[in-house]
């Protein structure tokens, strides 16, 4: 299975795909942590009774991300062609896999944002509303410590669900490690490649979610 | 001072509305250690939670110092926040901060420079013995050290009132033994008007000034502690002391007794430190032998209960048992028939 061929191929191009790969999960996953964490703050302040409960700004936001995250993303990413179109520029490769990559993560990392945040102990935050600090002091000292732990485990979901999505960027000629296998091992009968690029595979889903344990853990302070 | 006015809370769960408040008229006097207790389900919590805007009451105003906070809002509201700590039954610390930066939180929320504020956690960490604990995580701290750095915490900006919700419910007896003394000190100390919300009337006994019984929603009953336990008027005060105060002898111990009367005799007040029982084994012809007893003291004054077998000629007993009626607060005779009865 593994023969010279196999070796040749994974020579010259695996370094190459885990490098775009790793561009549009890391570009995704920063900018879905940090707009889809400001979302799922909305939607957890606009639920919360504590701080600015608001039904209907709270339902609508909800409704929104709901959309988003009801899209198989392979239609997403086809959807969202003209939008790449604008914001980089071009309708293929990996920059403009990476648009439809990051309002997927948006969406699926403000939902996850929301559970972490409305896991925090309601009397931790009475106690803190109850001692007349600023909001902007309880939400940076007290709502973010507290939700701390299960954010960073959302962030370990987000960025392996991200690299399953990304293997769709093929598509639209984005690359990377996912359309590599497929690519090879699928359209040119390369079992080896895809052998290999699946181990891979594995090998960093593993020491993501290993990372993410451990940070996690890290966090509790348990 | 804090002044409720008529104040109403009334919470729509679902379709049932719920009265937590009703017409609640109450006067806290600066310095006081004032109770709130009752069963559960009673309205204490929410009534406390009103004091400081935890819970706005549906109607009825709440004076602090002559003001009326229930219109503030934003920072005029967290200005008056300031000046109340409040400490509760879960002790709510924030788990992902040490203890030092627990009670710096409060700190930075009065807005105290850095290098102020770590003199002052140093201060309070002292004052709850808690001095070796600054850099531990609450996980690892016990519940009556949870509950010294709640309250550290409250304490931290020099506050006028301390509000407690359940600040025992939670710890065994030890820890609210010791939990409750630190309040004592610290009420010696700081002269801090207390508010202590409980169902506990063993709290009540040692700590309280002032105690409020609730009810379904409203108070049905105010007095200074010593007269609610010597004296309870409404049938809720009543069952909240009855356990206080209730002494058992074991079945076979009252039916071995053939002959004689046996009575329950209590002490309250004034002249519960009078000899009783040995005047009347002087004056009359009987023997007195103490079966079971306690006593209490609420605020230095004893309230006791006493259990004595009356032997001798019936004419004797019966003059014994007219004295002892006379000379003390209350006397019970537990009947020979009722002790059938129990047969």
């Amino acid at each position: 299975m593994i023969d010279q061929n196999t070796i040749e191929i994974l020579q010259s191009e695996l370094l190459l795909e885990l490098g775009r790969t790793f561009i549009m999960v890391g570009v995704s996953t920063l900018l879905g942590v940090m707009i889809g964490g400001l979302l799922g703050l909305l939607l957890y302040l606009t639920s919360s009774d504590l701080f600015f409960k608001n039904k209907w700004l709270n339902r609508i936001t909800g409704v929104i991300v709901n959309m988003i995250r009801s899209f198989p993303y392979i239609i997403l990413l086809i959807v969202l062609l003209p939008l790449s179109a604008v914001i980089v520029g071009t309708k293929i490769g990996t920059a403009a896999a990476t648009v439809p990559l990051t309002i997927a993560a948006i969406a699926f990392f403000a939902r996850l944002a929301e559970g972490a945040f409305s896991e925090v102990d309601r009397g931790v935050l009475e106690a803190a509303i109850a001692s007349g600090a600023r909001l902007s002091l309880i939400f940076k000292d007290v709502l973010f410590v507290e939700a701390l732990p299960g954010l960073i485990r959302s962030i370990t979901i987000t960025i392996i669900s991200l690299i399953g999505y990304s293997a769709m960027a093929g598509t639209v000629g984005g690359g990377g490690i996912g359309d590599f296998a497929i690519r090879y091992g699928y359209h040119r009968y390369e079992l080896g490649v895809m052998f290999v690029t699946v181990i891979v595979i594995i090998v960093i889903v593993q020491l993501i979610q290993w990372i993410g344990d451990k940070l996690a853990e890290r966090a509790m302070k348990r | 001072m804090i002044e409720l006015k008529d104040v109403n809370v009334v919470f729509q769960v679902g379709e049932n509305t719920v009265h937590a408040c009703k017409n609640i008229h109450l006067t806290i006097n600066r310095g006081e250690v004032f109770g709130i207790v009752g069963l559960s389900g009673a309205g204490k919590s929410t009534l406390v939670r009103v004091i400081n805007l935890l819970q706005k009451p549906t109607s009825g105003q709440v004076l602090i110092h002559g003001q009326d906070i229930t219109k503030l809002k934003g920072r005029a509201l967290r200005k008056v926040r300031l000046e109340m700590g409040m400490i509760f039954q879960h002790f709510n610390l924030i788990s992902g901060k040490t203890v030092f930066e627990n009670i710096e939180f409060v700190l930075k929320a009065s807005g105290v420079p850095k290098e102020k504020r770590k003199e002052r956690v140093t201060e309070l960490l002292k004052l709850v013995d808690l001095s070796d604990k600054a850099n531990v995580y609450p996980a690892n701290l016990s519940g009556g050290q949870k509950q010294r750095v709640g309250i550290a915490r409250a304490l931290a900006n020099n506050p006028e009132i301390l509000l407690c919700d359940e600040a025992t419910s939670a710890l065994d007896l030890e820890n609210t033994e010791e939990i409750l003394n630190l309040l004592q000190r610290i009420r010696e100390q700081l002269n801090i008007t207390i508010v202590f919300i409980t169902h506990e009337m063993e709290v009540a006994k040692k700590l309280f000034d002032r105690v409020a019984v609730m009810s379904h929603g409203e108070i049905v009953e105010i007095n200074d502690v010593y007269s609610i336990f010597a004296h309870p008027v409404h049938e809720v005060s009543k069952s909240l002391i009855s356990k206080n105060l209730n002494i058992e002898l074991p079945n076979e111990l009252l039916h071995s007794f053939t002959d004689g009367t046996c009575i329950k005799i209590f002490y309250k007040g004034e002249r519960s430190m009078d000899p009783i029982i040995s005047s009347v084994a002087k004056k009359y012809d009987v023997h007195l032998s103490i079966l079971h007893g306690k006593i209490d003291y609420i605020h230095k004054k004893p309230l006791g209960i006493l259990l004595v077998h009356l032997s001798g000629s019936d004419t004797e007993i019966q003059k014994a048992k007219q004295y002892i009626q006379e000379n003390v607060a209350e006397m019970e005779i537990i009947r020979l028939d009722e002790r059938r009865e129990l047969l």
